[in-house]
């Protein structure tokens, strides 16, 4: 097996610890592609959930809550909390953690009433 | 509308689930597998995404060749694996179903005992994928259903919680593993419980620096219980290579003491870090900042059994405060049929998890091919279980022993002390959904009467958000004076939206869909 690991183009070190996740785990993602992040262009990699994309450009909130008005992203990580909730292509309430990217994805910072019609 | 009928639903692709699943196909039994992630594996075992083309997935894991061994148990037995299934409900086949959803006209009866409610999608249907997909429901029947949805972090609030950059320790954990991302460059890991170690050593060694690891308990707790440590070399192993890559990694390991504060304006960028006396009740002046762009909490973890509650399934207290499941040697719940493994009978890990998984496929095959070759109970072993394979249902059953003493021990060392609620202050947000904050839960206890958790929440709306109290119920149990969270009995384990259940009358179920394990 190759000793040279690609993940973003870069190179990784094969003995001891690796300087990033994709490093440490050998990655290789297809071509980076384009999301917009309420309007702004951001690259993001295939099978990265939004939430990840996101972590990846450095972004860790994305909505602000419905009464105090904070910023809020990802806390549980798994699907449970719905923090992270986001905007994709005009349907609001999906969870971030969950929902993955797809090349051209318009996310928009979700503000407020996020409820929608979740039957909860 | 056709619904696919098996003998055993699994629900959950953890490693209880995988195992469960696995070793009934080996049986014999015709088994679906749902999961609401895509791929299998559970939280320990969470597995990046294909497309992330990962040529060392096992970097991320300890024992990826179990791994690997359950995988291919469960395309020996033929299992079919339904993935981006979100299960919300369980229900008799035909009585209605106590809590559930009730029969509807037209819907088919005979087939099975049982009838699982899922939604399809990435995260259970808003719109998706185009807006087609997100709506689609699902009903799958089962002669019998393993229920091995796994647990979720418990969090205690303290002032700053709420902040962005602090996350899950477990979430953390399993956004790198999933999605090779990490919330920062120095990220601090606290909390308590065993899993912060495999976290600090995960983000170590994904090139985050960790200043410390800070542990509200003191490891010594695990020194009461000589006979639990004494039996499982295995797990001690485990926890001395976690040990030794923080070692490596150079993190400090703080034993009783507690992230009290975290700050920052637009996120966390340091925290405050207090010594606690035995109740966890923070020493005045002990504290100490830490800077930090990220910090990773969580204080052991909750059995998920909303779906199991629901059905009337009946609990058991831990050690730990939390409710699990309880269950038959058999891994039987309380409600004939409905079997359970892994971290819903109590959190254990994952070896216990693949223990209990086997033992309940052995004996729900028991069950379903009576009078076939396994009937008859044998006197010398608990009723139900395969007599043909005494060997592995013994090595099974010391094993399960032996973890489960192991985890007993563990969750009474990690029982969170009644003083941690001295590090709230009162506009500390209690129930982040909600934004409830521990003032305001505090005046419905002392101004109001409020005496439990059910009653804080009619009054202060604390828990009744997304997370349906996930995230604060523990919090608000503890402020309220009850201790532990209620048994939640729900008509929906996972929010649905309102066109998904509409979509789910009469002649609108579809095929499951098959995904790839
Ligand atoms: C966030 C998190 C991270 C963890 N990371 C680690 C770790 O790195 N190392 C470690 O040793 N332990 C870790 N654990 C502990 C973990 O609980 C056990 O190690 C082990 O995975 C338990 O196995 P299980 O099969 O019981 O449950 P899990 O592995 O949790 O599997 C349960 C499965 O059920 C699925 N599920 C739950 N509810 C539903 C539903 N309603 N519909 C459909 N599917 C559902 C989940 O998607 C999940 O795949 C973690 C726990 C959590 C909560
Ligand atoms: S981070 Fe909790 S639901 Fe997405």
């Amino acid at each position: 097996m190759s000793r040279r690991q690609r993940w973003s183009g870069r190179e990784a070190r094969v003995d001891g610890a690796a300087r990033t996740p994709g490093e440490l785990a050998g990655a290789r993602p297809g071509p980076a592609f384009e999301i917009t992040v309420d309007g702004r262009a951001l690259p993001a990699l295939p099978g990265q959930t939004v939430a990840a994309a996101l972590w990846a450009a450095g972004i860790l909130a994305w909505r602000t809550t419905r009464a105090g008005g904070k910023p809020r992203g990802v806390f549980c990580g798994i699907g449970q909390c719905f923090d992270c909730l986001v905007t994709v292509n005009g349907v609001a309430n999906r969870r971030a953690c969950l929902v993955g990217v797809r090349p051209g994805d318009a996310i928009g910072t979700q503000e407020g009433e996020g409820r929608g019609e979740l039957a909860v | 509308m056709v619904t696919e009928s098996y003998d055993l639903v699994v629900v959950g692709a953890g490693p209880a689930g995988l195992a469960g699943a696995g070793a009934a196909g080996q049986l014999g039994l015709r088994v679906a597998l749902l999961d609401m992630a895509e791929r299998i594996g559970g939280q320990f075992y969470r597995q990046p995404a294909a497309a992330l083309g990962a040529t060392r997935p096992q970097a991320l894991h300890h024992d990826w060749d179990a791994f690997v061994a359950l995988r291919g148990r469960l395309a020996a037995g033929r299992v079919e694996h339904l993935g981006r299934h979100h299960v919300w409900a369980v229900e008799r086949d035909g009585d209605g179903g106590r809590g559930g959803p009730g029969e509807r006209p037209g819907g088919r009866r005979g087939d099975g005992e049982w009838v699982v409610h899922a939604v399809v999608g990435e995260d259970g249907g808003e719109g998706g994928e185009g807006g087609g997909e997100g709506r689609r429901a699902v009903r799958v029947r089962a002669r019998a259903v393993l229920l091995a949805t796994g647990a979720y972090e418990r969090q205690l609030p303290f002032p700053g919680w709420t902040l962005p950059g602090v996350v899950g320790a477990g979430g953390a954990q399993a956004m790198l593993k999933g999605g090779l991302v990490r919330p920062g460059k120095r990220v601090v890991v606290a909390g308590s419980g065993p899993l912060l170690l495999a976290v600090a050593s995960s983000l170590a060694s994904a090139g985050v620096e960790v200043p410390a690891v800070i542990e509200a308990s003191g490891y010594l707790g695990y020194a009461r219980h000589p006979r639990a440590l004494a039996a499982n070399p295995r797990k001690l192993a485990e926890g001395l290579t976690h040990g030794a890559a923080l070692l490596r990694h150079r993190i400090p390991l703080r034993t009783r003491s507690a992230v009290t504060e975290a700050y920052g304006s637009e996120r966390v960028e340091a925290v405050t870090v207090s010594r606690l006396d035995a109740r966890w009740r923070p020493v005045p002046g002990s504290g100490r900042r830490i800077a930090c762009d990220a910090l990773a909490v969580g204080h052991g973890l909750v059995p998920g059994i909303e779906l199991a509650t629901t059905l009337g399934c009946a609990t058991r207290s831990t050690a730990d405060n939390t409710l699990a499941l309880r269950l038959s040697s058999t891994q039987e719940t309380s409600v004939r049929g409905i079997w359970a493994a892994g971290e819903v009978g109590g959190v254990a890990g994952a070896q216990l998890a693949c223990a209990e998984g086997e033992l309940a496929a052995l004996a729900i095959a028991a069950r379903l091919t009576k009078p076939g070759p396994y009937a008859g109970p044998d006197p010398r072993r608990p009723s139900g279980l395969d007599p043909g394979r005494p060997a592995r249902v013994g090595q099974l059953l010391s094993r399960r022993a032996r973890l489960r003493a192991f985890a007993e021990a563990m969750a009474a060392a990690h029982a969170p002390g009644p003083g941690w609620t001295d590090w709230l202050s009162d506009d500390t947000e209690v129930c982040r959904c909600e934004e409830v904050t521990a003032g305001r839960i505090r005046a419905a206890v002392t101004d109001e009467g409020a005496r439990d958790a059910r009653t804080v929440k009619l009054f202060t709306r604390a828990g009744m958000g997304w997370c349906q109290g996930r995230m604060c119920g523990a919090a608000v149990s503890c402020l309220a004076g009850d201790g532990q969270p209620p048994a939640q009995r729900r008509p929906l384990a996972v929010p649905v939206t309102l066109g998904a259940l509409a979509a789910e009358g009469p002649g609108c179920g579809q095929e499951p869909s098959r995904s790839q394990t």
